[in-house]
């Protein structure tokens, strides 16, 4: 694939969805190309109703090789949560 | 308005529309039949999938009007397609163009799209509800394929030097062609004056002007080469159609009745 067609991220919103979710990937010389090319790819059976192209560079990405600390679960930290601690007496609403 | 809701609603077409049916459902099979040579063929995958898409509509919208063609005379689409032989096409020159390269089959791709929008829009408001109802339809479709060759235009004129004078060259071998579209003869007269059918003349301004402006964006002229003798409204051809009819038809012919 020639450097003259980079990399496009897609990301589609289907006609009852609520968010934008990623479909998949394409080449296309620049972004009008690429919107393009997305709606013949990824909403030929009317999937979408938004499409947005992002290019493949632009995204960071979470470092996979750190997942360890990075995601380390929340698992036995209730006292991250507020349903961990108790509401002091006379307070109604909190 | 599908084939299947053409057949199925027992519309018989009276002889001259059928007639004029038959000229736009030919125009858009040959032009189909050209386009699915590229599929695997294409400078990107993406493109191989945009060719084939704008193929498979042109596929369409000319088994909804071959359908209707072959109602007037008891013939099903399949009869029309795989049946006639190359003096029984009514298409236009334009549409067996070879493929040539990628910027040739754009330039076609831009006068057959533009024509087929000025066309199918005005066509909306036939006298005849199938031709409307199929043109309804099919109006949507071209216009995607009009930007779709609009925007290839301006960047292989735009690209590099090479691209550039490709499509330059690509235009100055489609533009011969683009008159016989705007021709107008007895039967369109006759059709157009029940309005049933629309002057093909009366379509050249919105044409030229849409064009016009995807060229003068582009930086590109309008080829001023002289017009090819034309004649595919009375089934005479370029050496082209007989090759891809050859092709087209093999199958149907060498297993009649076949189906899959």
């Amino acid at each position: 694939m020639s450097s003259a067609w980079p990399l496009w991220e897609v990301f589609v919103r289907s006609s009852r969805g609520l968010s934008h979710v990623h479909a998949g990937s394409l080449h296309a010389p620049d972004a009008d190309m690429a919107v393009r090319n997305a709606r013949d790819l990824y909403t030929r059976r009317n999937e979408g109703v938004s499409l947005w192209v992002v290019p493949a560079s632009a995204i960071i990405a979470s470092d996979p090789d750190s997942k360890g600390q990075f995601f380390e679960s929340p698992q036995g930290k209730d006292y991250r949560h507020a349903t961990y601690y108790t509401k002091s007496e006379g307070v109604k609403h909190l | 308005m599908r084939p299947e809701d053409i057949a199925a609603a027992g519309i018989k077409a009276p002889a001259d529309v059928a007639e004029y049916a038959l000229r736009l459902g030919d125009d858009s099979l040959i032009l189909a039949q050209r386009l699915g040579w590229w599929i695997s063929r294409a400078p990107e995958l993406e493109e191989d999938v945009a060719l084939g898409n704008i193929g498979l509509d042109l596929l369409g919208h000319a088994r909804s009007f071959l359908t209707y063609a072959g109602s007037a005379s008891g013939r099903t689409e399949d009869d029309l397609a795989y049946w006639r032989r190359e003096g029984e096409f009514r298409s236009a020159h334009l549409f067996e163009q070879p493929n040539g390269d990628f910027g040739r089959t754009i330039a076609r791709q831009l006068v057959a799209s533009f024509y087929l929008y000025e066309l199918y829009t005005a066509l909306m408001s036939s006298t005849d509800p199938t031709l409307a109802a199929i043109s309804a339809k099919a109006v949507k479709e071209v216009d995607y394929h009009r930007d779709h060759s609009a925007q290839w235009i301006l960047r292989l004129a735009g690209g590099t030097e090479e691209s550039r004078r490709r499509i330059t060259r690509a235009l100055e071998l489609t533009w011969p062609y683009v008159g016989e579209l705007f021709e107008d003869d007895d039967l369109a007269v006759s059709l157009a004056a029940t309005g049933a059918a629309v002057l093909p003349s009366a379509l050249r301004e919105g044409f030229d002007a849409g064009v016009g402006a995807v060229l003068r964006e582009a930086g590109l002229e309008v080829p001023a080469v002289p017009a090819a003798p034309g004649g595919g409204r009375r089934g005479k051809h370029s050496e082209n159609l007989g090759y891809l009819l050859a092709e087209m038809q093999v199958l149907a012919r060498e297993h009649p009745g076949a189906s899959w």
